[in-house]
């Protein structure tokens, strides 16, 4: 029904006025504040955007103008937008956070001639930079502390502009006409938004999103996850990002669903555990600290509590994704599980605030299978999906009952999806993007003539499931001799999921086979080492234990097979590794100071090792200078044993035979 | 919130608020204080500064009825009181926090600021245990007044945790949120920013100076940063050893021979 009803409304502000006739009552939005959940109705909300609209009219917004909306999840920001949306002028989030210089880059890029922000400390961020922003105007905040003392002459509070608008409108009808001509005259193919890019590479870059395609997005998702008027969510992501204002925004307009802001920014947890969202989207590393934390915790329960929680663990990872994805289950399973649920899972689930999540998802970066699983084991229906803010998010994603750690699932709902020659995933989507914002020559770039937008990333479809393998960056796929491919990342990612494994760098562009150094993680391994009665004195002298040596050729045989499985990748097996005598460091330059392994720096000043793996030597000599952590510079010498691994016949179902290295 | 105080008993901003006159506070032989006299006017932020054992923190304790100064006279809003129980000066609006963090530790922050609100509470105490009617009603109405201070003092994610497990800094500003709660005329901080880091040292002063500009509160304040002092501070007395030596403005005070010499010491 949301798919008919959004094909009509081609714009968000005629959205929204449907919902105000729809289901005017129901909640739209909600904000805590002073301690209490506040509650706006698609009426109230309905009200306020427009007397919002009809003053950033008198303020002098015209279509076509655009305005910065900058600062936290706030009410009145989303209502900025749909309020600029309504008179046809074009809202341009900004990451609040960003430095002075970065925003002054993208206010000016987009010429904005109005910035909605929230509080007293993007006023002055603004200002610092206004003599770089001749088109800007004016200022909107939405909290008035601390700027009792600044010039009001173009500052304005939102409260005072939605003020003045309603007073303006309501004794004059041909004023309210007015608006409601303005809002019939915004036309699907208009310019909703403009999301500019992090910036992660390089210069951020405008990325035009048009009302129709924007909702046409929204609308298949909506129907592919039934989302509907009874669920909620909580949108604690920056709203400058295409996650927020799809996930949240958009698919709350189509889906007519209520969206909740946090207090702070510091109170999400606690926010999310009141509201109870039933759609939840977070990056692997949320689930992952939020598993740490649990994990901890437990650890100082008592006796009695870390028993029982290990014990039921233990029966939702034997039962618990078996019985999410309807597999069959023996009844004592099913009733230890549900025994697990009232006593552990459930309590659990309502202390992270997931107590109520019909459709959770993950993306971003590779998530670790084990990580997935505990979450889904515990009954979270917990998805993975693929997207990009130039497709206006959604490419692929898993629909319920084919849900996999490995892939991030089938072609969303009117995807298409193309793999070039050099195994880069371009696609044409509903929602893609109409260009960069006054950047043809970048738009020529990424979006090809028929009308095929590069994504950047390497990929291939897995036989048989259709599910998508996103590898790597289409830049770092390399090819062996052989003419195989060469992901570095994805064999990586495979062995850095063992836990006795930190850092993995692959090597292999050119060569005739895959090698790779390994760093052992020293907690896992060194606990290992423990329990199992194996002595040593120092890192270098547990890494070369030959007992950790076996260890790894295991894990790397495990990855092996598994590489062996996909047609694709089965030239990518690991012949010959070895484990560094040193953890891999960011002081020595070897990672970046965000824990990124430097793959070119680490092949020239590891060449003897890398030779070594290469002309089929045993073991080699490496001396390497270390910076040790108050600064003194020294020499780590060391000989490396070099392993041979078993690699495994291509696809090869029955899989037994294998073939010597 | 309202600025409290406005209009009662006439008193406007620049008015002199709290008057010392020729106070002098012995314990046994030893003389804490000796002879100050000096002036609050409303609406200012007061600086009393000073070396260690300068008798700042008795200063304070005998504005707000701690300490009994043996001579002199305190006039509070343009009335004169030789003794006076700490009780009586809190309920005419006066407020402290103190250099050692003085909250129930095993209490949320929610109910340390609460606390605060015990003096504006009117319904009695068969009322207060039924929790019942007129006394829920008045709950809720002091409890948005707390929230209000909690959201001023952007401790919302703190709300309902113990303080004992707060950062140091936390509970200095969960302790200036108590004061705030007794909706002071004159607020006094005893050393608001002793062992902070540099950050939350700015956090503070912008809560003082946002708590002067927008309650119109009176504040008196210790602090041996001379930094904040002479951001902060619109006026300044210096006392070295129970004795008045300097009262000015910041730049007055810190061109003032005897302050340096007070500060640096000088060969006797």
């Amino acid at each position: 029904m949301a798919d008919t009803a959004a094909r009509r409304e081609d714009t968000f502000p005629k959205l929204l006025a449907r919902n105000a006739a729809l289901r005017g009552d129901r909640a739209a939005m909600r904000h805590k504040h002073l301690g209490i959940w506040q509650t706006w109705t698609w009426k109230e909300v309905d009200g306020i955007v427009r007397a919002y609209a009809h003053g950033l009219l008198q303020l002098g917004l015209r279509r076509g103008e655009t305005i910065a909306i900058v600062g936290s999840n706030r009410p009145k920001l989303y209502w900025s937008m749909l309020a600029a949306q309504c008179i046809g002028a074009i809202p341009v989030p900004v990451y609040a956070d960003a430095v002075a210089e970065e925003m002054a880059y993208v206010l000016e890029h987009a010429q904005v001639k109005l910035a909605a922000v929230e509080v007293q400390e993007q006023v002055d961020k603004i200002l610092s930079i206004s003599d770089r922003l001749p088109a800007l105007e004016g200022l909107l905040y939405d909290e008035e502390r601390g700027l009792r003392d600044y010039d009001h002459a173009r500052l304005h509070a939102i409260d005072g502009i939605v003020e003045d608008g309603r007073k303006a409108l309501a004794p004059v009808p041909a004023a309210r006409a007015a608006l409601d001509a303005a809002i019939a005259e915004g036309k699907g193919a208009d310019v909703s938004i403009i999301l500019y890019t992090s910036g992660t590479t390089g210069r951020s870059k405008g990325v035009v999103l048009s009302a129709e395609r924007s909702i046409a997005a929204a609308a298949d998702t909506v129907v592919f996850d039934r989302l509907d008027e009874t669920d909620e969510v909580l949108a604690y992501l920056p709203l400058a990002w295409v996650g927020d204002h799809y996930l949240n925004f958009a698919q709350g307009l189509v889906a007519g669903f209520c969206m909740s802001c946090p207090e702070s920014p510091e109170t999400v947890q606690q926010d999310l555990r009141e509201i109870g969202p039933t759609f939840y989207f977070a990056p692997p590393r949320v689930y992952e600290s939020l598993l740490t934390r649990v994990m901890i915790r437990m650890e100082d329960a008592g006796l009695l509590k870390r028993k029982m929680f290990h014990a039921f663990i233990d029966v939702a990872k034997r039962y618990g994704e078996k019985i999410l994805n309807g597999e069959s289950v023996p009844l004592s399973g099913r009733l230890l599980y549900a025994l697990g649920e009232l006593l552990v899972y459930g309590p659990l689930k309502n202390v992270l605030g997931f107590s109520r999540i019909r459709v959770g998802y993950t993306a971003g970066e590779a998530i670790g299978p084990e990580l997935f699983s505990f979450y889904r084991s515990l009954g979270l229906n917990l998805k993975q999906l693929y997207g990009q803010t130039e497709a206006f998010l959604y490419v692929t994603a898993q629909p319920d009952g084919q849900i996999r750690a490995d892939t991030v699932g089938p072609l969303a709902p009117n995807v298409e999806v193309k793999i070039t020659e050099a195994g880069e995933v371009l696609f044409k989507s509903p929602g893609m993007f109409l260009g960069y914002f006054r950047d043809e020559e970048r738009t020529a770039e990424t979006m090809t003539s028929d009308g095929w937008v590069k994504t950047g990333d390497a990929g291939f479809f897995e036989t048989g499931t259709g599910h998508l393998k996103i590898i790597d960056r289409a830049k770092d796929v390399g090819r062996l001799a052989t003419g195989a491919l060469f992901p570095p990342k994805y064999v990586e990612n495979k062995l850095k999921f063992f836990p006795n494994v930190k850092e993995v760098v692959a090597f292999g562009d050119g060569r005739d086979f895959v090698t790779c150094f390994v760093n052992i993680d020293i907690t896992a391994v060194g606990n290992w080492a423990e329990r199992n009665n194996v002595s040593y004195g120092s890192y270098q002298e547990l890494a070369a234990h030959p007992q950790v040596y076996e260890m790894i050729a295991s894990h790397v045989e495990e990855v092996n097979r598994s590489l062996a499985a996909e047609p694709m990748m089965g030239g990518a097996q690991i012949k010959r590794f070895l484990i560094l005598h040193k953890e891999l460091d960011a002081d020595d330059g070897e990672l970046t100071r965000t824990q990124k392994v430097r793959r070119g720096f680490i092949a020239e000043r590891y060449l003897p090792l890398i030779d070594a793996l290469y002309d089929g030597a045993t073991e080699a000599d490496i001396s390497t200078e270390v910076t040790f952590e108050d600064g003194r510079k020294g020499v780590i010498s060391a000989r490396v044993k070099i392993r041979d691994c078993r690699t495994w016949p291509v696809s090869a179902e029955t899989g037994a035979t294998e073939k010597a290295a | 919130m309202r600025a409290p105080g406005d209009g009662r008993q006439g008193i406007m901003a620049g008015d002199v608020l709290l008057a010392v006159e020729g106070v002098s506070l012995a314990f046994g032989g030893v003389k804490a204080i000796t002879d100050v006299s000096f002036d609050i006017r409303k609406g200012e932020i007061r600086a009393i500064i000073g070396p260690n054992g300068a008798g700042k923190t008795s200063m304070l304790n005998v504005i707000n009825g701690f300490y009994h100064p043996q001579q002199g006279r305190i006039t509070f809003k343009g009335e004169a009181r030789k003794r006076m129980r700490p009780y009586v000066a809190a309920s005419q609006g006066i407020a402290r926090t103190f250099q050692n963090v003085a909250l129930f530790k095993g209490m949320s922050t929610l109910d340390n600021i609460m606390a605060g609100r015990t003096l504006k509470m009117n319904k009695g105490f068969f009322w207060q245990c039924l929790r019942y009617g007129p006394a829920m009603r008045e709950e809720i109405e002091h409890r948005k007044f707390v929230e209000e201070i909690i959201d001023f003092l952007e401790i919302q994610a703190i709300r309902k945790t113990p303080v004992g497990k707060l950062p140091y800094g936390l509970q200095k500003r969960v302790e200036l949120g108590r004061a705030l709660a007794m909706e002071p005329e004159l607020l006094l901080l005893d050393e608001p920013m002793a062992g902070m880091n540099l950050e939350e040292k700015a956090d503070m002063s912008r809560f003082i100076l946002e708590v002067s500009a927008q309650y119109g509160t009176t504040i008196a304040l210790i602090e041996h940063d001379m930094g904040v002092v002479m951001d902060l501070s619109d006026r300044v007395v210096v006392l070295e050893y129970g004795r008045k030596i300097a009262d000015g403005t910041p730049a007055e005070v810190s061109a003032d021979q005897s302050v340096i010499d007070a500060y640096l010491g000088v060969p006797h």
